[in-house]
């Protein structure tokens, strides 16, 4: 179901990210002040903007699961934050490389996109622990849920409160980025984040695919030899897959 | 048989709360002891006789931040461990009264805190004389405590069902409180100050406004961790 033209998805991904590379390594002109350093940038912003909706896309599935109470949005929302808490690993990392290169410190607190991601972060680094405290699956998917949405109003409102807070360094991205980027750095920016973006809806779309594959093997394997055969679930932090409604 | 009005059972389970904690003593002096000791600490760790402005009113409200946590996690262990939760869902009771009641019950807890650790503060730590700060600091100090109140409780009901509630209730609700505290801190900071300036009302309207968003999405979602 899941695995529906989930090729050609891949493969376009595959052909945006390549082709984003090559415009941000050959046809985008060098930064002025940081020369090369500064194609860090095409790879960094997109996944933070991506991270962040990607959080804030699994409120809005988490919204879905304690409205209809189907425990597959449970899962949708589970494989977003689970893939965003990755991006934002990457963000953190290319972040501090880029810190290093142009202020020449690793980290930098006056600074309030850094310190608010840094926070949201943290924050979501106990959304797995959450879930795995919980035992019982279905108290396990409505806690997660509403944290996913407690979580995921925090992320504009804590931007917005830090950014108030501290002096400015870091450039005002979404702001004024049509006003201080000249024209070809500009497309490939925007070519860079619908490639980013294309590769999480791939990597959600496979990660989907996959939970469901192995929910529908357990259920088959239910239906050909019973349960007693079958190595007892790992524990995981994950939905239980078992209930999410394969094969009956 | 129908519902009781809310206001009888918010009154019921306020009750209820206050006089557990008043018989049995187990979050408010210990949240008071915390944060006398952690002003001790702090004298210590940063080798200060006195502090003013900005590392003042850091450190008060770091302590204070602390001391509500232990507050936070014990907040609905009663409730969970002594059927009081299953008591309740088992009334025809309006839910959204025992979220009412339980960030009522913490802001007391918050109050009687504060009216020792505040004092100990003054006395030990603060070099300006807290008395031309003391109406601003009233107003920063009810603000905060309807955000410490509001988001505590909803981290609170979130954790104390898991395995590792005392580990999940902090890691909660810290970097969640982490705004409430800078907004907090920025505002107390110019009452502190050697020269003390006026009250930063841009930082208070802040606070104001974390309050109200976390308050509502609490009153949205708080139904759903009582159900079983």
């Amino acid at each position: 179901m899941y695995g529906k033209r989930l090729r050609g998805l891949a493969l376009s991904t595959f052909a945006a990210l390549t082709l984003t590379l090559a415009l941000v390594l050959f046809w985008a002109p060098n930064d002025a002040y940081l020369g090369f350093l500064q194609k860090i940038f095409y790879i960094h912003v997109p996944l933070a903007i991506v991270t962040l909706c990607g959080f804030i896309a699994g409120g809005v599935m988490a919204i879905q699961h304690l409205r209809t109470r189907d425990p597959r949005w449970d899962m949708r929302s589970y494989v977003a934050i689970h893939i965003s808490l990755v991006f934002g690993v990457g963000v953190l990392i290319t972040g501090s490389i880029w810190a290093k290169g142009a202020w020449g410190h690793w980290w930098v607190w006056d600074e309030p996109t850094l310190v608010s991601f840094l926070l949201i972060m943290l924050l979501y680094a106990t959304y797995q622990p959450l879930r795995f405290a919980i035992e019982d699956p279905e108290r396990q998917a409505r806690s997660a849920s509403v944290f996913a949405i407690v979580a995921g109003v925090f992320v504009p409102i804590n931007f917005a409160i830090v950014r108030l807070s501290t002096a400015y360094v870091h450039p005002r991205t979404l702001s004024n980025i049509s006003g201080n980027l000249p024209g070809r750095m500009q497309v490939v920016f925007y070519l860079a984040v619908v490639s980013v973006a294309l590769l999480w809806v791939t990597l959600w779309r496979y990660e989907m695919t996959s939970k469901h594959a192995s929910a529908q093997l357990r259920a088959l394997k239910r239906l050909l030899g019973g349960d007693e055969d079958e190595a007892p679930a790992r524990r995981s932090a994950a939905p239980s897959v078992t209930h999410l409604g394969g094969v009956r | 048989m129908s519902a009781p009005p809310t206001r009888t059972v918010l009154a019921a389970l306020l009750r209820k709360d206050l006089r557990v904690e008043l018989r049995s003593f187990e979050s408010v002096p210990a949240m008071a002891l915390f944060s006398v000791t952690t002003f001790v600490l702090f004298h210590f760790g940063l080798r200060q006789d006195s502090l003013s402005g900005d590392l003042a009113s850091g450190v008060l409200w770091v302590t204070l931040l602390f001391a509500s946590v232990l507050g936070i996690n014990r907040l609905f262990v009663a409730d969970a461990e002594q059927g009081g939760f299953d008591g309740f869902l088992l009334s025809p009771a309006d839910r959204s009264a025992l979220l009412l009641a339980k960030a009522l019950a913490l802001l007391a807890y918050l109050v009687v805190l504060e009216l020792v650790a505040v004092p100990a503060f003054a006395l030990l730590l603060l070099k300006p004389s807290i008395g031309p700060a003391l109406p601003g600091l009233l107003v920063v100090l009810a603000l905060a405590d309807i955000g410490v109140a509001v988001i505590g409780t909803l981290v609170g009901a979130l954790a104390v069902r898991t395995r590792a509630r005392d580990l999940l209730g902090p890691l909660l609700s810290l970097p969640m409180l982490v705004p409430v505290v800078l907004g907090a801190a920025r505002a107390t900071e110019p009452l502190f100050a050697t020269h003390a300036g006026a009250l930063p009302l841009r930082w208070l309207a802040i606070l104001a406004l974390y309050d109200l968003v976390f308050a509502l999405i609490a009153f949205a979602l708080f139904d759903f961790l009582l159900e079983d």
